[in-house]
């Protein structure tokens, strides 16, 4: 070896060339390199291990995070992604610098390492058990004692947490589910937990525990907002969307709402690279963001009327690719997969007509089975009306008649007429409802229509384009108020557009022309990428659908490079079915309780009693008046229809009606139903939303993990602060001269700290963390074994444990267990025998209940207009046993309904057979007395990894078979060689941990990847003509449901954002001296966080400005004497924000940005106004509950667990910024 | 001719979305323990914008780089070595703290251990410097997204030829990221500043180190460096660089920049140069210098080259890296990637492929028949990039916007079916060929496109036979007694046996 050198020694070395260059400019020296081993040895490490990231973000990647010396070091994108094809970019390296700092969480002071709970109430609990002995009794007499639940709750988020022992936690706990159980019923306790996909076995390990107990989970992808209303009215899907690799397959781009390279950071690439290919990109952004930068145009809308620019689109696109110059490639695709061709009636108004619902075969008094479900045309060759196969109708008569086939019910083939000119009977004139800035109003055009006289009654008819051509203002010749040309300001022109959007009339022109003219060029492959920029409104759903009019007038949907690519929130699980076994417990008990977010919280947090806006002022047109001013009062109706679950559940404990029905007599099930029933109808008997602020209506405890609810989704932090925890908060409005309720009880003054106990599992000392009363320490994504999946890209990827969990954190699968266990063994002694749980449950989606409400009419048997009827006209309601001593068992263990149930999903289902007895093998099987005995074990959070891959169709050829011969059966289609070259593949934790695999195509999804096709949804509609599951099972421009009419919906419609100002008009802003601006308040995801995720990082906060910040345009900030990074105050009658501004041009005037989720644990100062610490992003946010969201029992608009209910949006808000000279840090 | 291989960059700025992974990851690996909290190896800067540290590119400031004298040869522009001598205990053109930022953290366990309180705790910023609770003022990334751009943005020195032209309005915002690391320049000025001599270039494949052992903190290398991409680590009092992720690159594996870039911009391979050339072509006038620049570049397929590379030591893998090089294809083939500020002289060895952008007529329609904007109407201006990329050179800098427009515009048409459009490429020097081969590199972009890294031939440095079984061990070379268990940095418990101790 050689002899190492001193410095010196070196030195001389150095100064010896050996060589030189360049007419002795650089010389060749000889010296000592060994001690480059220094970065070397850093770099050095033991080893890798493929894991991925559980946010929120959609992105899903794969990584390998290094381990150097038993520490996690850092982490590196997973390259080893299977190739797309030789002509696309790959995959590969999927992240973004969010994701890449992850490793700092381990070890950070942040951690949470220990359990935590509040030290006032763990005082008072050793007290009260010391006193009583029993913890049930001990957690009673804290909680009944008004002084001592206000010591605790009125301390939560001040500190004060003290360390305990898991024992103690664990029991705390479990006393206090026993006490809610006991005295109002397992429906008072609940779970949130987000986005299954983002760690699938974590989200379950809670959701199983508590499906278990009775206790409803509560839906978040509505509640954030992500869920984007018009999928479900215009396909009958939740959301289904292409992966992003199928951008590249696009011949033109437009970037609606979503700022690409910024929230779809992994993605963003196949963006930037299809332009070399020729494809265009157009961004449509209030501000220069980022996607703008990769734009050929820039569309700088006004906040908020994205739905005038589309309408306007819209125009140009009816007049000059259907009328002028008929594209027929868009014609044939507008007949076959569209209802435009579809007939509805017109209901006559005085000396004109309305357009009312669709026309069903039951009109036309044809005698066919479900008659009032089939849709009719009009046949362009024999000018008779028939009635096409594919309705909801045919879908749930089981007949193999479900199908987009252009045959009528009897086989005979057809020819839609998509507009009846020249077939008209007569031409009649028609109101449509408007909507602007001014006052609702009506625009009369006219349309040709047909009579019918059926019954000695005359019905007019016409088809939904004809109404689409008039509504639009594309003038057939026909009289009425219709625009002249592109600048004439009539609705819906380039020109009229101008003064909502901002937008030159011509540029619009220019846009749709060259968007439509691709589809034309290219057969479909049109893209709009579309986000959370324009989905968090109020009315996101009426852009929504004015923009997918832009995607399906052009024949894009279900096109490969096509259609929407809808991004908000990563809601697409790909094993589905054993997911959902698994995590709802269904293997053991049915129903679960669901129940929709938005109406939890709206009611729980008391937001509903600062309404403002009475209805009347967004209803349509055509009609006198809203059913209800007051958005609650919908939302009860929603309930006792029906058509929204609500849980808490009834003003009486779920657990004592069965023994009340046997003490009045009753012996069968039906009886104790019909109990239930006779109960309500009297009114001696209330759902608890008709109560909210009765105290046996509260919600008592509730479990919180994977979320920060508090502090990033929790729209109306102060609301929740003050009336759910009942601690201090911001709030400046008031609700004593609100608009009040009609039915819902209003009750003079609101309570304050509703709920009991708030329990986090957590790995960072979060918002959400600070506020609980008891913190379990939660393993991080690095030290567990979970699945993961998103809709962006065709993998399920696994988490897989670098190192075990440090300190005494455990996985979120191995927390629940554990509370599972301690819960049993205290059931044993408290609810020893087994109890009949009434469940109420809402009709479903995908289940034949969605063909329970005929023609979309609402009839209230409350007000006696109809019988009450469970499963009809009210909710269904179902017995449940629960066994509380066995919960433990039943959760480390396969039960048996998994072996004897079908699998499925959105109202397919097939065989599991054979699957159970392979689990025993893979997974082992318990070992105990009891029911758990020779199950399949699910003790460990692997062998939940190992079951939902087995019962999956995603990630199991053997099931994706059945599951399209299921398919075959209901469309009477040949569907099966989809997948008959994977039906041998099998996934499992060492496969995908291996290398990441693409998922096989199932019918639980609309995309056809056959032959290594990216996925595009509804390609297996388009191509293969299963239907859309919807009422016509056509892709709708028209939904006829009486309240989608009644709010002037039934056409894709503009309207603007909520008039809502700063401060209510019986509100009295603060009088403050500094100079102040009232801005729109927009809170668009941020670039160094995921949501709140990754935020309290050192390195996120350095890599910009360390604290929460406010952007504002230079000319707006010199207004109110604001420069660059002066701290500000921010506020409205909902809270207050105090940040550092960030001032930049590149903001437009008139609107300000707080980026999303940011929290107030960090460099966050005091408010002057509130006297309390500046706020989240949501201090000044309030959702809005919109009534057409309730809908229910009809065909789409039926409910399903994150597929329809009220959004959480919060967008349509204005906030008061004034410049703050000194900030105060309440570090009292 | 002497031939030398380097193994170069090329940063795609059309492709680069601005996230910052590159930085994260770099820093993660390399620069995440005390000495080194503000050190970047690797940034991205919005521009327009000052960048980190404040102002970099303002040589007036901080006299970076070389400079031509009147009689055509190449200075330091900091001065001569006398000058520097006399400046040795108090360099001038220093960047100071603050030109950076003052490194912070949080006292984030005041949220999990504050005692019952008033109101809702919170963790505050504290100096990493003084542990002083503190106030924000700056940071390495402070103008992200154009944030206060409207003020800072206006001492950008690629503004400074067209600041009539320039107002920091909605209606004209424009914007690029950037991001930066070492050059590892073929005339790096960091290893000319060094009074110690501990800066040098290897031999083998061009990589700038700062030798650990043999530096003596005198910080020339700092100043002398016109990117300022050397940084001071104040716990060793050493300065430290990027390393190009040499051990990576060694073993075959892109520098941790360029694998974790979730953009896909960057590409990293080996460019064969005549190292007889070097002095001759930083001392060229200023318009020439991208030009001659290029001109350095040997192609790798030429008989010749491959004679003389073989007799200068170059392996055949090495060569055969070379002729694959996407370096070379971007750079010299296409003419498609620049230098940055090749002004400075140093001869940069990371290149940059300009970006396009929207057209500056947002607000109108665009009536001309083509469906992209000629680049003449993009938001950038062109006098913008020739700053940065070509030495104000506007020629240069709207040829590559030209390819590239040309590109698309004839990719479109053949991916719509319709009549390609050929005349425009040829006129700017492009075959039909040559389109696809430079849409493959710039949109397929695939792993093994973008990194073509020869493994490191290190029989040429030791005994391998020997070091296989004693690499990685040290305590042959470092142990002074080499008894167990003495000054361990670990203390933790262990289990003696009585039976087997030598004690």
């Amino acid at each position: 070896m050689k002899k190492k050198l001193s410095p010196l020694g070196k030195k001389l070395r150095f100064f010896q060339p050996k060589e030189t260059y360049s007419n002795d400019w650089s010389e060749l020296s000889s010296q000592d390199r060994e001690w480059e081993a220094l970065y070397r040895r850093r770099w050095q490490h033991d080893k890798e291990v493929r894991t991925t990231h559980g946010v929120n973000c959609t992105g899903s990647c794969s990584w390998k995070v290094f381990v150097k010396n038993g520490i996690i070091t850092w982490e590196n994108q997973c390259t080893d992604y299977p190739a797309t094809s030789p002509d696309m970019p790959d995959y590969e390296p999927r992240g973004c610098p969010r994701g890449a700092s992850f490793s700092w969480y381990s070890y950070s002071p942040l951690r949470v390492k220990y359990p935590y709970i509040r030290g006032i109430l763990l005082k008072l609990w050793r007290e009260a058990l010391n006193k009583t002995g029993d913890p049930v009794l001990a957690w009673k007499s804290i909680v009944e004692d008004p002084e001592k639940a206000k010591a605790y709750k009125s301390a939560r988020g001040k500190g004060g947490l003290v360390r305990a022992s898991w024992e103690e936690a664990c029991t705390i706990i479990a006393a206090m589910m026993i006490y809610t159980i006991q005295t109002y019923g397992p429906d008072r306790l609940a779970g949130f937990t987000p986005i299954p996909a983002m760690s699938m076995v974590s989200y379950a390990g809670g959701s199983r525990f508590l499906s278990l107990i009775g206790a409803p989970m509560l839906s978040f992808y509505d509640w954030y907002a992500d869920l984007p209303p018009a999928s479900p009215q215009v396909w009958g899907d939740q959301t289904d969307v292409p992966e992003s690799g199928d951008w590249y397959n696009a011949g033109y781009i437009i970037m609606w709402g979503s700022n690409v390279p910024l929230t779809r950071t992994p993605d963003a690439h196949f963006m930037t690279e299809v332009r070399y290919k020729g494809t265009k990109v157009v961004s449509v952004s209030p501000d220069y963001a980022e996607s703008v930068r990769f734009a050929d145009h820039w569309l700088a809308v006004n906040p908020g009327t994205d739905g005038a620019l589309a309408q306007a689109m819209t125009h140009v696109i009816l007049k000059e690719f259907y009328i002028e110059n008929a594209s027929d490639y868009f014609l044939d695709y507008a007949k076959k997969f569209t209802d435009l061709p579809y007939l509805l009636l017109l209901e006559k108004k005085d000396d004109t007509f309305v357009a009312d619902r669709f026309l069903r075969a039951s009109d036309l008094g044809m005698p066919l089975n479900k008659a009032e479900w089939k849709t009719v045309v009009l046949d362009q060759t024999t000018q008779q009306f028939v009635i096409p196969k594919g309705s909801i109708g045919h879908r749930w008569e089981n007949e193999g008649t479900w199908n987009l086939k252009p045959e009528d019910e009897a086989g005979h083939a057809y020819q839609p007429t998509l507009s009846l000119l020249g077939v008209e009977d007569l031409v009649v004139s028609l109101d449509l409802p408007y909507f602007d800035d001014h006052q609702n109003s009506l625009i009369r055009r006219s349309v040709p229509v047909k009579q019918i006289e059926q019954q000695g009654k005359t019905l007019y008819v016409t088809t939904v384009y004809d109404v689409m051509l008039a509504n639009y203002g594309i003038n057939r010749g026909l009289p009425g108020d219709y625009p002249l040309d592109y600048q004439d300001l009539k609705p819906y022109t380039p020109g009229w557009q101008e003064q909502f959007t901002g937008i030159k009339g011509d540029l619009v022109i220019q846009i749709a022309r060259e968007f439509a003219q691709n589809a034309v060029d290219t057969q479909g492959r049109s893209m709009i990428i579309m986000g959370a920029g324009i989905n968090h409104w109020y009315n996101s759903d009426t852009t929504y659908r004015a923009i997918l009019n832009l995607i399906l007038l052009t024949g894009t949907q279900g096109v490969n490079g096509g259609g929407w690519a809808h991004y908000v929130g990563q809601e697409k699980v790909r094993p589905l079915e054993g997911w959902q076994t698994v995590a709802f417990a269904r293997d053991w008990t049915l129903p679960p309780r669901f129940q929709n977010g938005t109406s939890y919280y709206y009611f729980a947090t008391d937001q509903w009693r600062y309404e403002e806006l009475p209805l009347q002022e967004l209803t349509s047109a055509t009609i006198k008046q809203p059913r209800y001013q007051h958005p609650a009062d919908y939302n009860a109706l929603a309930v006792r229809l029906g058509w929204l679950p609500c849980y808490p559940q009834f003003n009486r404990s779920s657990l004592q009606l069965a023994d009340e029905a046997k003490d009045q007599g009753a012996v069968t099930n039906e009886e104790v139903l019909q109990y239930v029933v006779n109960e309500l109808k009297s009114g001696k008997m209330e759902f608890a939303v008709e109560d909210p602020d009765n105290p046996v209506n509260y919600p008592r405890g509730l479990f919180v993990w994977r979320a920060n609810l508090i502090s990033s989704s929790g729209k109306g932090h102060d609301y929740f602060l003050k009336h759910f925890l009942g601690t201090s908060h911001g709030i400046l409005g008031n609700d004593q001269q609100a608009l009040k309720t009609e039915e819902v009880r209003w009750r003079d003054q609101a309570p304050e700290g509703k709920l009991d106990l708030l329990v986090d599992l957590e790995f960072r000392m979060s918002g959400t963390a600070l506020y609980s009363d008891i913190v379990l320490p939660a393993a991080t994504w690095y030290e567990k074994c979970d699945l993961s999946s998103t809709d962006m890209h065709p993998f399920v990827h696994p988490f897989n444990p670098a190192i075990n969990p440090p300190w005494e954190t455990k996985t979120d699968w191995d927390i629940f267990k554990g509370l599972a266990q301690r819960f049993s063994e205290l059931a044993a002694t408290y609810l020893p025998s087994s109890k009949k749980d009434i469940v109420a449950s809402p009709l479903l989606h995908d289940s034949p209940d969605e063909i329970a409400q005929p023609f979309g009419k609402v009839r209230d048997w409350k007000k006696g207009e109809i019988e009450a009827i469970p499963g009809q006209t009210m909710p269904k309601f179902l017995i449940v046993e629960r066994d509380y001593p066995q919960i433990y068992d039943k959760f480390i263990s396969l039960g048996p309904l998994a072996e004897k149930n079908p699998l499925g999903a959105h109202g397919l289902s097939y065989s599991p057979q054979g699957m159970y007895e392979e689990l025993k093998k893979i997974n082992g099987t318990i070992q105990r007395d009891g029911v758990a005995s020779g199950r399949p074990s699910l003790e460990f959070d692997r062998q939940t990894v190992e079951t939902i891959l087995a019962l999956s169709s995603a990630t199991n050829g053997t099931l994706a078979l059945r599951a399209w011969q299921a398919e075959e059966a209901k469309t009477g289609l040949s569907l099966q060689d989809i997948v008959s070259d994977r039906a041998g593949e099998r996934f499992n934790l060492a496969s995908i941990t291996a290398q990441p695999k693409e998922v096989i195509s199932s019918p639980i999804f609309s995309g056809n990847t056959q032959g290594k096709r990216r996925y595009s949804p509804f390609t297996t509609n388009i191509e293969r003509l299963v239907p859309f599951r919807t009422l016509t099972g056509r892709q709708h421009f028209y939904t006829d449901h009486e309240i989608m009419l009644e709010f002037g919906e039934g056409l894709p419609i503009f309207k603007p954002a909520l008039p809502n100002l700063a401060f209510a008009a019986h509100e009295q802003a603060p009088d403050v001296s500094a100079k102040t601006l009232q801005l729109r308040y927009l809170t668009p995801h941020g670039k160094w966080n995921i949501h709140s995720m990754y935020g309290d990082s050192l390195i996120m906060q350095t890599l910009f400005r360390g604290g929460p910040t406010v952007w504002l345009n230079n000319e707006d900030a010199d207004t109110i004497d604001v420069k660059d990074n002066d701290w500000i105050e921010l506020y409205n009658r909902n809270g207050v924000v105090v940040a550092r501004a960030v001032v930049s041009h590149r903001i437009p005037r008139g609107t300000t940005y707080m980026y999303h989720a940011q929290d107030k644990t960090l460099n966050t100062p005091g408010s002057p106004l509130s006297h309390e610490r500046g706020g989240t992003h949501n201090s000044p946010t309030r959702i809005h509950l919109k009534p057409t969201h309730v809908i229910g029992g009809y065909a789409q608009f039926s409910y399903g667990f994150n597929y329809y209910g009220p959004t959480g949006n919060q967008r349509d808000l204005k906030v008061v910024i004034r410049k703050l000279e000194e900030v105060s840090w309440l570090e009292d | 001719m002497k031939i030398k291989a380097q193994i170069a960059m090329v940063i795609n700025l059309d492709k680069c979305i601005g996230c910052h992974t590159c930085s994260v990851t770099c820093k993660n690996t390399w620069t995440n323990r005390p000495g080194t909290e503000y050190t970047w190896f690797n940034n991205v800067e919005t521009k327009p914008g000052i960048g980190y540290p404040r102002e970099w590119e303002n040589q007036d400031k901080y006299r970076g780089g070389w400079v031509r004298k009147n009689n055509g040869s190449l200075e330091l522009k900091a001065g001569n070595k006398l000058t520097k001598l006399l400046n040795i205990f108090h360099n001038p053109d220093l960047p100071v703290l603050d030109d950076y930022y003052e490194p912070w953290t949080y006292n984030y366990e005041n949220l999990t251990n504050s005692p019952s309180r008033k109101h809702q705790p919170i963790a505050r910023p504290q100096s990493l410097i003084t542990g002083e609770t503190m106030e924000l003022t700056w940071g390495p990334n402070w103008e992200d997204d154009l944030a206060g751009a409207q003020i800072t943005g206006k001492k950008d020195v690629n503004l400074k030829t067209l600041q009539e032209k320039i107002r920091f309005t909605f209606e004209e915002t424009f914007m690029l990221h950037l991001p930066r690391l070492c050059e590892h320049c073929l005339n790096p000025a960091c290893v000319a500043s060094c009074p110690s001599g501990a800066i040098y270039k290897r031999d083998e494949d061009g990589i700038v180190l700062v030798d650990q052992e043999a530096c003596r903190g005198w910080r020339f290398c700092m100043s002398g460096c016109p990117y300022k991409k050397v940084y001071f680590n104040w716990k060793t009092q050493k300065a430290e660089k990027c390393t190009l992720c040499f051990p990576r690159l060694e073993a075959g594996l892109p520098t941790v920049c360029s694998e974790t870039c979730s953009g896909r911009v960057r590409y990293v391979g080996v460019l064969l140069y005549d190292a007889d050339r070097i002095q001759e072509t930083a001392s060229s006038d200023e318009s020439d210098l991208y030009k001659n620049h290029l001109s350095l570049f040997l192609d790798p397929r030429d008989p010749k080259v491959i004679t003389q590379a073989q007799k200068d030591g170059i392996s055949d893998d090495w060569l055969a890296a070379a002729q694959k090089s996407p370096i070379y294809q971007l750079a010299i083939e296409h003419g498609v990637a620049l230098p940055l500020h090749p002004e400075y002289r140093t001869l940069p060895m990371v290149w940059y492929i300009p970006p396009l952008s929207p057209i500056m007529r947002a607000f109108e329609g665009n009536s001309a028949q083509d469906i992209f904007p000629a680049i003449d109407q993009m938001r950038i201006p062109l006098d913008y990039l020739a700053n940065l990329l070509t030495a104000g050179n506007r020629e240069a800098i709207s040829l590559v916007l030209k390819k590239m427009t040309a590109l698309r515009q004839y990719m479109r048409n053949l991916h719509v079916n319709k009549e390609r459009e050929l005349q425009i490429p040829a006129e700017l020097g492009i075959t039909e060929s040559g389109m696809q081969s430079l849409y493959h590199l710039l949109a397929i972009a695939k792993y093994s496109d973008r990194f073509v890294i020869p493994t490191a031939h290190r029989e040429q440095f030791a005994d391998l036979y020997a070091e296989q079984g004693t690499t990685g061990y040290s305590f042959a070379q470092d142990c002074s007694t080499c008894s167990a268990g003495k000054d361990s940095a670990l203390s933790s418990d262990f289990f003696s046996f009585r039976g087997t101790s030598n004690e």
